[in-house]
């Protein structure tokens, strides 16, 4: 007899946060239901595999109109990643000025991508 | 000085509503901002999640802001920094802007038309009745956002946080990948104030346990915050004797709510809504008081930047019309509105009346219920009439509502009709 398992999840991909339900047959996803867009799927898919999450935080600006300035991961990174990407981006610091999309850290914690600065700091 | 346009407020609704007001052909408008730089509460927003409806992409506040700071320096939309409005009158049709800056002093600007979008405030401690003592170590999770992500600076170490609004999860998140130690969320109402997204993604993601019907009973500290008491509450809200748990922190934050700040709207004479707290408009967003606007959380409190864009730019919109119209002295009607009202669960309605002579060819309407739904029914009547039904698997408190009109579907009403929108079940 198949084992089937039913999971539920908040799809984060979107501020409609829909109710998605997965249905699991032996393991392997057979069914989705109550997404909203194909975005819903594909997240509740990804958070049974591979899940994974923006890092949005701050770096130090040396010599800039603000002490800090805001960034984020340029894609998502393995969940089980956040905190040593927050730790890594504590110790990161960046000569003013920075501009919107400049990256502040490569390759963050081995994953491959970047972080970009989501703000502007002038020079001062 | 005198302006055809005044916005006030330079954040996301300023921002849009000027862009829009200018490509109307508004040239002489200026934005008033009371900050060191245009952006608004987005600046401090640092997480992604705005835009998805704008701009097809997730973006963070800052970012978000820049799209429109951008677009305003390229239509060269005058500003004014680190300016503050302190009061707004009226002569004959003209409005009187009082404002002052550490440069110009106090000055004044008659302005043929003015859009309000000062934005909100969070509900603070003494607006909360929290009964304690008064260490140091209690914020409203906005300030704490902002010591945060602007200053760079941690207000805490181990952290309570009360009420569960987006401002409160966000932090709750941003603390604990800061270091923090949040322990946990505690929601006087059965229910979440947040967005469900962010209950997922900030609390669960962090095992960060929400305490739903409890609260704050007690705060202890001389200095700083040493605990915070929390209790159940019964159906009353009312807390539970026994069920008191006491939880050692140095930082209690508040996230129990945003109030529209209309101090100076209040000076105008501008009636507000009961409900919203801000000014009740018609669908031109315009005010009881002709070619004084309102829009974005001055006028009713989102959850999404992309409907206060969007607003704002209909607001933009029509105070361009408005100036044009008094320019070219049209005499205004005086029909009969038709009067929206929200029942049966739906707490208001934005705008409140709708001048078909004015309306457009649909008109989104925004509202909020009053506590949580499954398989529920939206529906408009007039009278007997129903103009619209609409089903929701889910409608909560947290999260605003729109249903379009369409201007066809209202013609046939009497001047003056009730339109009526309310839950069935």
């Amino acid at each position: 007899m198949a084992n089937i398992e039913k999971k539920e999840f908040v799809c984060i991909r979107c501020p409609l946060g829909c109710n998605v339900t997965a249905t699991l047959t032996d393991g392997e996803i057979t069914e989705i239901t109550g997404n909203t867009c194909p975005r819903g799927a594909d997240y509740v898919t990804k958070e049974l595999t591979d899940p994974r999450r923006i890092v949005t935080s701050l770096v130090r600006v040396e010599g800039g109109a603000l002490p800090v300035v805001s960034v984020k991961t340029a894609s998502d990174i393995p969940k089980g990643e956040m905190f040593d990407c927050a730790k890594a981006l504590k110790e990161t610091v960046v000569s003013a000025p920075v501009r919107i999309g400049d990256v502040v850290l490569k390759d963050v914690c081995g994953t491959g991508i970047d972080v970009v600065a989501t703000a502007n700091v002038e020079a001062v | 000085m005198t302006k055809d346009l005044v916005i006030i407020g330079g954040g996301p609704a300023g921002l849009a509503a000027a862009v829009a007001a200018k490509k109307a052909g508004i040239d002489d408008l200026l934005i008033l901002e009371r900050d060191n730089r245009l952006g608004g509460i987005l600046n401090q927003c640092i997480h992604n999640g705005f835009g998805l409806h704008t701009f097809k992409e997730e973006l963070t506040g800052p970012e978000y802001a820049d799209r429109f700071i951008r677009e305003a320096a390229e239509l060269q939309i005058p500003y004014e920094l680190s300016t503050m409005v302190v009061d707004l009158g009226r002569d004959g049709n003209d409005k009187i802007v009082t404002a002052m800056s550490r440069e110009r002093g106090i000055f004044q600007i008659r302005a043929k038309s003015v859009i309000l979008a000062m934005g909100c405030r969070e509900r603070p401690r003494g607006a909360l009745n929290i009964p304690g003592m008064r260490p140091a170590g209690i914020y409203t999770a906005g300030t704490a956002q902002r010591y945060v992500n602007i200053e760079g600076r941690m207000p805490g170490r181990t952290v309570v946080i009360l009420g569960s609004g987006d401002i409160g999860l966000i932090m709750a998140r941003r603390m604990t990948l800061e270091g923090a130690k949040v322990r946990c969320v505690a929601e006087l109402q059965p229910y979440s104030g947040g967005l469900k997204r962010n209950i997922a993604q900030c609390l669960n993601d962090f095992d960060i346990p929400l305490l739903l019907s409890h609260t704050v009973v007690d705060i202890k500290g001389k200095e700083r915050v040493e605990s915070v008491t929390i209790a159940q509450v019964d159906e009353h809200l009312k807390p539970i004797p026994g069920t008191e748990t006491e939880y050692e922190c140095d930082t209690l934050l508040l996230s129990c709510g945003l109030l529209p700040e209309n101090e100076l709207s209040g000076k105008l004479g501008v009636p507000l809504s009961r409900v919203t707290g801000g000014p009740l408009v018609n669908e031109s967003f315009e005010t009881e008081v002709p070619g004084v606007f309102a829009c974005g959380n001055v006028l009713h409190v989102h959850d999404l930047v992309d409907y206060v864009s969007e607003e704002a730019a209909a607001a933009g919109r029509k105070a361009a019309e408005y100036v044009t119209n008094v320019s070219e002295s049209v005499p205004a009607d005086d029909e009969a509105p038709l009067r929206l009202t929200g029942t049966n669960g739906v707490r208001y309605t934005v705008p409140a009346t709708i001048r078909l002579s004015h309306m457009e060819d649909s008109q989104v309407i925004r509202f909020r219920v009053g506590s949580n739904y499954r398989n529920a029914t939206i529906r408009v009547t007039a009278g007997d009439r129903v103009l619209l039904e609409r089903k929701k698997n889910v409608l909560a408190p947290g999260e605003m509502e729109q249903l379009t009109l369409k201007k066809a579907d209202l013609e046939t009403l009497p001047a003056g009709s009730e339109i009526v929108f309310e839950i069935a079940m």
